[in-house]
């Protein structure tokens, strides 16, 4: 050895190539040790074996714009019975030359929620444009103003109806989510046993009875003559249920809170109200963002259950289109397709969640 | 400084009287028969062992803890139930945490406009430009704009009674501000607490940093069990302590 060479000083030392790089990454993720090397190998057989005549059925031997009889005729994935139904599917008993309005009205709402993505975006301007946007949605739907032909909402269905009760269902359910909580914390006993009530009561039965009996019980108790909307009941029932367990949540929230968080407050001379909204709510909602958010995105998923009382949202239009003799047997191509639709929106949601989760992280 | 002449105020009244407080925790007794007189731009130091009531004693000033029995004043408001005095006398007193109870997700900025902006209803404008004035006072000046998570503990102390400090309070409450620091950064604060005394700020600190309670305390007081067994000038109190039980204590601190 030549005595001359430099040292080499610590920093200069390279982690072994086995430990960085893509071969570092297939070692340390596929490959650490004898079992997960042997499930690596067993999973990507199972891929070869499942993924090519997947693609087959769904991609190279599918048809997409076809007859019923051709796609019998044919082995593979019949999405005929999408193209040929989507109106159907999508709008529902809407009339068919009026099915523009609900399209349209589901554009503002995907641009309002694209827009308020970026939270640089949320100023008084965008509430207001909240408001002037559902308000025509809502009038795009219902018509009878602005020269707009009236449309009956036993006629509303398919994906404007998911969205509508989904929309509305969530953004009203999560604040009185909210308020049960505080109340569940209250001092006052009238008003904590209230919220205590109430959120055991509306979690003990499932959202099928409570869609039931806002279709068929509740009617019976108001008086002669006086009807409330089918749609607009479903509604309440989601926007009730979902606020209980919304508040269960946030009271998790609010329970992992400092104590001293209160007591700093309290001795700046913040009233309870300023309290809970300047200090404490922030906080806490922040930290409950996942588990609202999975409990947000599984009430989405729930709305499905209002086919029980004969509306007909997303899943039921595709149910309908199905049962139509020509198009039967392929309700795979149908509900994977509706699958699609749920997954998109649900991934929306926790995919804009985990954003916020970060945007909010403030380094505690 | 650490004469007693703390009458240099025209209003001569004192900023807080307490006679004859109890307060239990359940069945507890933790304070019994507090009496004390604290006059405006005086500096008392609490000490004794832990357990002993005294944070108890400065969070019943500001009614984070409630008494049961017996009076206490803050600046000729009586602590009642009710909750205007409540938060008008909280308004008054500031209170510096052992933890800091810093806002985490608020930068340093808003930390300390949140008071003055929402009970003050000091416009944003003004409260941003006195909440920079106490920034510079306790040297911090440069975080405004991070968060508290990003700061050291002996920042984040800072920053607390800086944010204290924006309520123009007329006396603060320091519920042991050091111990929960590392020792290198104890020194940085006490420093801001000597310059605030210096300005002539009424203080009550439960602390057991000796060095500061002799060199800017008007008064010592010693707890032990709920009671104040002992309180004299701090030469007197180091020097000769009257009570065994503050002499066992002052030999343990001490050493």
């Amino acid at each position: 050895m030549p005595q001359t060479a430099p040292p080499r000083s610590a920093a200069d030392v390279r982690p072994p190539v086995t430990n960085i790089g893509v071969l570092g990454w297939i070692r340390a993720n596929l490959f650490n040790g004898p079992l997960n090397s042997l499930l690596t190998l067993t999973v990507l057989y199972l891929l070869w074996q499942a993924l090519p005549p997947f693609i087959n059925w769904a991609l190279v031997d599918s048809l997409w714009f076809s007859s019923s009889e051709e796609c019998k005729a044919a082995g593979g994935a019949c999405w005929s019975v999408i193209t040929a139904n989507i109106r159907f599917i999508l709008f529902g008993f809407y009339p068919h030359d009026l099915q523009w309005r609900p399209l349209l009205g589901i554009c503002i709402l995907i641009a309002l929620l694209l827009y308020s993505q970026n939270r640089r975006h949320w100023r008084p301007s965008l509430a207001w444009a909240w408001l002037i946007g559902l308000f025509s949605m809502g009038v795009l739907l219902m018509g009878g103003i602005f020269g707009l032909t009236a449309v009956e909402s036993t006629n509303w269905g398919g994906l404007p109806l998911t969205l509508l009760l989904s929309v509305f269902g969530l953004t009203a359910a999560y604040p009185v989510g909210v308020v049960l909580a505080l109340g569940r914390q209250s001092r006052m006993p009238v008003v904590k046993s209230f919220c205590v009530v109430y959120i055991e009561l509306i979690r003990g039965v499932p959202l099928i009875s409570l869609l039931f009996m806002s279709s068929v019980v509740f009617p019976l108790f108001l008086p002669e003559g006086v009807t409330v909307n089918k749609i607009l009941r479903a509604q309440m029932a989601i926007i009730l249920f979902t606020a209980a367990y919304i508040a269960e949540v946030v009271r998790g929230g609010l329970q992992g809170m400092d104590r001293g968080q209160y007591e700093a407050a309290k001795s700046l001379g913040l009233n309870y109200l300023q309290t809970m909204r300047l200090v404490i709510l922030p906080q806490a909602l922040k930290i409950v963002i996942p588990p609202s958010v999975s409990i947000l995105i599984s009430a989405f998923k729930d709305t499905s259950l209002v086919v029980i009382i004969a509306l007909y949202d997303l899943l039921k239009t595709t149910q309908t289109a199905l049962s139509d003799p020509k198009w039967m047997g392929f309700s795979a191509e149908a509900y994977l397709f509706v699958a699609l639709i749920y997954f998109v929106c649900c991934w929306f949601m926790s995919n804009y969640s985990r954003r916020l989760e970060k945007e909010l992280d403030t380094g505690r | 400084m650490n004469s007693s002449t703390a009458n240099d105020n025209p209003d001569t009244s004192p900023i807080i009287t307490i006679e004859g407080m109890h307060k239990w925790f359940g069945e507890f007794h933790v304070l019994k028969d507090i009496n004390l007189t604290v006059q405006r731009r005086e500096r008392i130091v609490i000490c004794g062992p832990s357990g002993s009531g005294k944070s108890t004693l400065i969070r019943c000033i500001n009614r984070l803890e409630e008494h049961q029995r017996g009076r206490i004043v803050v600046d000729g408001i009586e602590l009642t139930n009710d909750l205007k005095n409540i938060e008008k006398i909280r308004t008054e007193v500031g209170m510096v945490f052992q933890h800091f109870n810093l806002f985490p997700h608020l930068t340093i900025l808003e930390n300390l406009t949140l008071g003055p902006i929402w009970v003050r209803k000091t416009p944003r404008r003004e409260a941003e430009e006195s909440a920079m004035y106490f920034l510079e006072k306790v040297r911090i000046a440069e975080q405004a704009q991070k968060y508290p998570g990003q700061l050291s503990g002996g920042q984040q102390q800072r920053v607390a009674i800086a944010r204290s400090l924006c309520m123009r309070p007329n006396v603060i409450l320091f519920d042991e501000p050091t111990s929960a620091l590392d020792p290198e950064m104890v020194k940085e604060v006490l420093d801001v607490m000597i310059s605030l005394a210096q300005d002539g700020m009424t203080m009550i600190v439960v602390s057991h940093e000796m060095g500061f309670a002799k060199s800017v305390a008007h008064r010592v007081l010693f707890m032990d069990g709920g009671e104040i067994l002992e309180e004299n000038e701090p030469q007197e109190f180091f020097n000769n302590p009257r009570h065994e039980r503050t002499k066992l204590f002052l030999s343990q601190i001490l050493d």
